[in-house]
C-alpha cells in the first residue's frame, strides 16, 4: 500500500462512526467517505455520485454483470443477450456463466484476436445479429494476463448505437494507463483498491448516474439505494487517496515502469531465445508493467516454483482453489494450445519495481527455465 | 539436503515434513492433485478440497514452499485405470503399491529431480537404512502400521532418493507429535484404503467401469452350480463373503473363492483346504538391493496386511521367479505382490502370477 493511503487508512481505524448516522461522528465518517467519493470521481472523471463503492473489484463486476443485464431484460424482455469478451477475468466470467444456467439468458463470448483484444468489427457483427435482443455487452479495459489493452471508448459506442448498456472491468488499467470515466462514455466500470496501492477488500462501481441496475445484496441501500452494507470507512479512505496519488502519478510510473518492463522483454529473449511474448507490443496498447512470455516445452508452474526459490515471484494463469495449475483460458482464447497456454508466464512490474528486481530474474531464470524443460521431459515420457 | 515432501493432507506426511524442516532440509510441500472431479462449465475444476487445504496449511504452519502438482492424468492412466483392467483380467491389484511403484517414486521423483532437487519424502511407515553396502530399506519399527509392502516394488537406485522420516516412530506417537507441534492434522482419521473409491464400493466401482457379466458360483469338488453372480471380476481368491449362494455346503463348512475365472465368468468355491497353495510363481522381480539368493530362506509376504511364511527362492529368471513356501498357506491372489524379507530388510518383491499346490 502507498504510505499516504495508509496514513489516511489507520485514522480511519481508530475513530468512531458510522457513515450512514446522523449524530456527530456518523456526520464525521460521512464527510471522510464523501472526500473520499469526490477524490475517486475527481481521478476517473467521473461525478461524485456515480461512485459507487463496494467489497472491490469482483463485486463491482457482479453488480454491473448481473444488475445491468436484468435491468435491461426489465426494461424489455426481449434483450436477453449479454456479449462479453472470451478473455474477460472470472468475476466477469462466471456471472455471465451463472446468468445462463440460473436466468436464463444468452451469453455470447465475443472471440478476440491472437492479442487478445476484441476487434470492434467483432462487436459490430455481434450486436447485428442481436438487434434489439442484447442487454449489455462488458469488455475489460486491459487483460490482466497479457496486458492487452481494449479500444473501450469505440466498443462502448457500438454498444450505444444498439441501445445496449455498456460495461469495463478497468482494475488492471486504472493508474496503468489513462482512464477516464465520462471520455471512455461507458456506462459502468470496476476500480478496485489493491490494484492502485490502496487497501484489499475495497472498490467501487462507476455508475451512470441515471442507471439503477437490480442490486445484488438489499438491506440499508448505503449507496444509491444498488448497493447495501454499512461502508468501511477507513478502507474508503485509503482507496480514496490511493487512486488519486496513481492516477496523478501514472503518466510519470508508467514511463519508468515501462523502461523497465522493456529491458525484461530484451534481456529475457536475450537469455531464453525461443521465448515468445505474449500480448500486444509494447506501447500505448500493452499495460506499461506487464510482460508475459511462453516457454516452449516447460511446464509455467515449475518455472515458477524455481524462481519463487530464488526470490522472484512471478504468476502463471490461475489456480483453481486447491492450487492445480489450469491452462489459461486468455491463452486458449488466443488460439494457444492447451500445452502452450501451461508453459506461460507473467512477469508483473509495479511502481516499486527496481532495476535489481530485473537483474534478479535475468539472473535466475535460464537455470529456472533449463530445469524446466527437463523436468518437461520427464512429464512427456 | 533440498527435499520436496510429499503432503497428502494427513497426519503422517506432516509430521514427515516437520522433522525433516527441523533437521535443516530445504523442504518444498508437493501435494498430489490425484483425482479431477468435473466441475461447472468453464469453472476451475478441483481435486480433493479439504486434503488439499489442509496439506497448504501444513506447508504454512512449518514455513515452507507450496505446491499442487497435478499428476492426475498419469494416476488415471497408470493406476486408475491399471487397477480396472487387472480385475478385469482376474487379477487383485494392489492400487497403493502401484501408485508408489509408477507415481509418487517414478513420476514424482523424476519430475523433482529434473527441478534440482535431491530427494522425494513420503509419510509411508517403513525405513530407509543407509549401510556401507548402499541403502535398504526395512520394515517400520511399529508392526501394526508397517508399510515396507507397498514401497517393496521400487528398485534400489530409487530407494536411495527416498526419504521415509516417520518409519522409526510408532503411529501413536506420531499422533502425539503433530498435536505437540501444533498440527491440526493430528486428529484426523486414517486414510481409506483405495483412495479413488472413497465409499470403499470397490465391487460397485468395478460393475460402473466393467458393466454387468453375469456367470455361475460352482462347487469347485461337485462341479453342481450353487448360484449366480454379476461378474467374476469382482471376486477375490480367498473371499468368503458376499458369494450369494443359498444352499450350504453338506458339512457346513464355510466356502470360499477358490478360482475367479473371468474366461468363462465362473467362480469356483470349495472349503479352505482347496485354497492352500505352497509354490507361488511372479513375473518380473525389483530388487531392493541385491538379487536374491535361491535356496536361502526367506520371510514372504503375500499381500498388504498379511503375516510373513518362510520360503525359499527355487528358479531365478529374468522375466519371473518361482518361491516354494515351507508351510502351505491359503487366500494367494494373482496380482499381488509377494514380497521377499530378509529379516527385517526387504530384499525385493514380484507380482503374483499363479500358484499351486506341491
Amino acid at each position: 500500500m502507498h504510505p499516504a493511503a495508509v496514513e489516511a487508512m489507520t485514522a480511519e481505524l481508530v475513530r468512531v462512526g458510522n457513515a450512514s448516522s446522523l449524530h456527530t461522528s456518523g456526520r464525521s465518517a460521512r464527510r471522510v467517505v464523501e472526500a473520499a467519493r469526490e477524490r475517486v470521481a475527481g481521478a476517473l472523471g467521473c461525478r461524485p455520485g456515480e461512485v459507487i463503492f463496494t467489497s472491490g473489484g469482483t463485486e463491482a463486476d457482479n453488480l454491473a454483470v448481473k444488475g445491468l443485464a436484468w435491468l435491461g431484460r426489465n426494461t424489455d424482455a426481449r434483450r436477453t443477450w449479454v456479449l462479453g469478451g472470451a478473455t474477460e477475468h472470472h468475476a466477469v466470467l462466471d456471472p455471465l456463466q451463472w446468468l445462463a444456467l440460473h436466468e436464463g439468458f444468452d451469453i455470447e463470448y465475443l472471440p478476440v484476436d491472437s492479442m487478445a483484444v476484441v476487434q470492434p468489427l467483432i462487436l459490430k457483427q455481434a450486436l447485428a445479429d442481436r438487434t434489439d435482443t442484447s442487454a449489455l455487452v462488458t469488455v475489460m479495459w486491459a487483460n490482466n494476463e497479457v496486458g492487452s489493452i481494449q479500444p473501450i471508448a469505440e466498443l462502448s459506442a457500438l454498444a450505444h448505437e444498439h441501445g445496449v448498456y455498456f460495461h469495463t472491468d478497468a482494475v488492471q488499467a486504472v493508474g496503468q494507463v489513462p482512464v477516464n470515466f465520462a471520455d471512455s462514455d461507458v456506462d459502468a466500470m470496476t476500480v478496485s483498491g489493491h490494484k492502485v496501492g490502496g487497501p484489499q477488500g475495497v472498490g467501487a462501481l462507476l455508475l451512470r448516474r441515471d442507471l439503477k441496475p437490480v442490486p445484488l445484496m438489499h438491506g440499508g441501500g448505503q449507496e444509491r439505494d444498488v448497493r447495501s452494507g454499512t461502508l468501511d470507512v477507513a478502507a474508503i479512505a485509503g482507496f480514496g487517496v490511493a487512486v488519486e496519488i496513481a492516477v496523478a502519478e501514472q503518466s510519470e510510473r508508467a514511463a519508468r515502469v515501462a523502461a523497465l518492463r522493456d529491458d525484461l522483454i530484451t534481456r529475457v529473449l536475450a537469455v531464453v531465445p525461443d521465448a515468445v511474448l505474449n500480448g500486444t507490443p509494447p506501447g500505448p496498447t500493452r499495460l506499461p508493467g506487464n510482460a508475459h512470455f511462453s516457454f516452449p516445452g516447460c511446464e509455467g508452474d515449475a518455472i515458477l516454483m524455481l524462481l519463487d526459490a530464488a526470490g522472484v515471484e512471478v504468476s502463471t494463469g490461475s489456480a483453481c482453489t486447491a492450487g492445480v495449475p489450469q491452462a489459461s483460458h486468455v491463452l486458449l482464447a488466443m488460439g494457444a494450445d492447451d500445452f502452450t497456454a501451461r508453459g506461460s508466464l507473467r512477469f508483473s512490474l509495479g511502481y516499486t519495481s527496481t532495476q535489481t528486481d530485473v537483474d534478479a530474474l535475468i539472473a535466475a531464470l535460464p537455470n529456472a527455465v533449463e530445469r524446466a524443460r527437463r523436468a518437461g521431459l520427464v512429464a512427456a515420457r | 539436503m533440498k527435499v520436496v515432501a510429499a503432503l497428502s493432507g494427513g497426519v503422517d506426511s506432516a509430521v514427515a515434513a516437520a522433522r525433516l524442516v527441523e533437521a535443516g532440509h530445504d523442504v518444498t510441500g508437493v501435494h498430489l492433485a490425484l483425482a479431477k472431479v468435473a466441475g461447472t462449465a468453464g469453472s476451475r475444476g478441483c481435486c480433493t478440497l479439504d486434503d488439499a487445504r489442509d496439506a497448504r496449511r501444513v506447508a504454512d504452519m512449518l514455513g515452507i514452499p507450496f505446491y499442487v502438482w497435478d499428476v492426475s492424468e498419469r494416476f488415471r492412466e497408470e493406476v486408475v485405470d491399471n487397477f480396472v483392467s487387472e480385475y478385469a483380467a482376474g487379477r487383485t491389484p494392489n492400487p497403493c503399491l502401484r501408485c508408489n511403484e509408477r507415481i509418487k517414486f517414478a513420476a514424482v521423483l523424476d519430475r523433482a529431480l529434473a527441478l534440482g532437487f535431491d530427494a522425494v519424502a513420503s509419510g509411508h511407515y517403513a525405513r530407509r537404512v543407509q549401510t556401507p553396502l548402499g541403502v535398504e530399506l526395512h520394515r517400520a519399527v511399529d508392526p501394526a502400521k508397517d508399510q515396507s509392502y507397498v514401497l517393496a516394488v521400487v528398485p534400489q537406485e530409487r530407494i536411495a532418493k527416498m526419504l521415509l522420516p516417520i518409519g522409526d516412530s510408532a503411529k501413536t506417537d506420531v499422533r502425539v507429535e503433530a498435536a505437540a507441534r501444533g498440527l491440526l492434522v493430528a486428529a484426523k482419521p486414517d486414510s481409506h484404503d483405495v483412495c479413488f473409491i472413497p465409499d470403499g464400493d470397490t465391487a460397485g466401482f468395478l460393475r460402473r467401469r466393467l458393466g454387468d457379466q453375469p456367470g455361475q458360483v460352482v462347487d469347485a469338488e461337485s462341479g453342481a452350480v450353487l448360484g449366480e453372480h454379476d461378474g467374476a471380476f469382482a471376486f477375490t481368491v480367498g473371499q468368503r463373503r458376499g458369494l450369494n449362494i443359498g444352499t450350504p455346503s453338506e458339512d457346513h463348512a464355510r466356502r470360499y473363492v477358490v478360482q475367479s475365472d473371468v474366461s468363462t465368468g465362473t467362480v469356483l468355491v470349495g472349503p479352505p483346504r482347496l485354497l492352500e497353495v505352497d509354490v507361488i510363481e511372479t513375473a518380473t522381480p525389483v530388487w531392493a538391493g541385491p538379487v536374491a539368493e535361491l535356496g536361502r530362506p526367506y520371510g514372504i509376504q503375500v499381500r498388504a496386511h498379511g503375516d510373513e511364511v518362510r520360503g525359499t527362492v527355487t528358479e531365478l529368471r529374468p522375466d519371473g521367479m518361482t518361491l516354494t513356501l515351507t508351510e502351505p498357506i491359503r487366500g494367494v491372489a494373482p496380482g499381488q505382490a509377494a514380497v521377499l524379507y530378509d529379516g527385517t530388510r526387504v530384499v525385493g518383491s514380484g507380482t503374483i502370477a499363479r500358484s499351486t499346490r506341491r
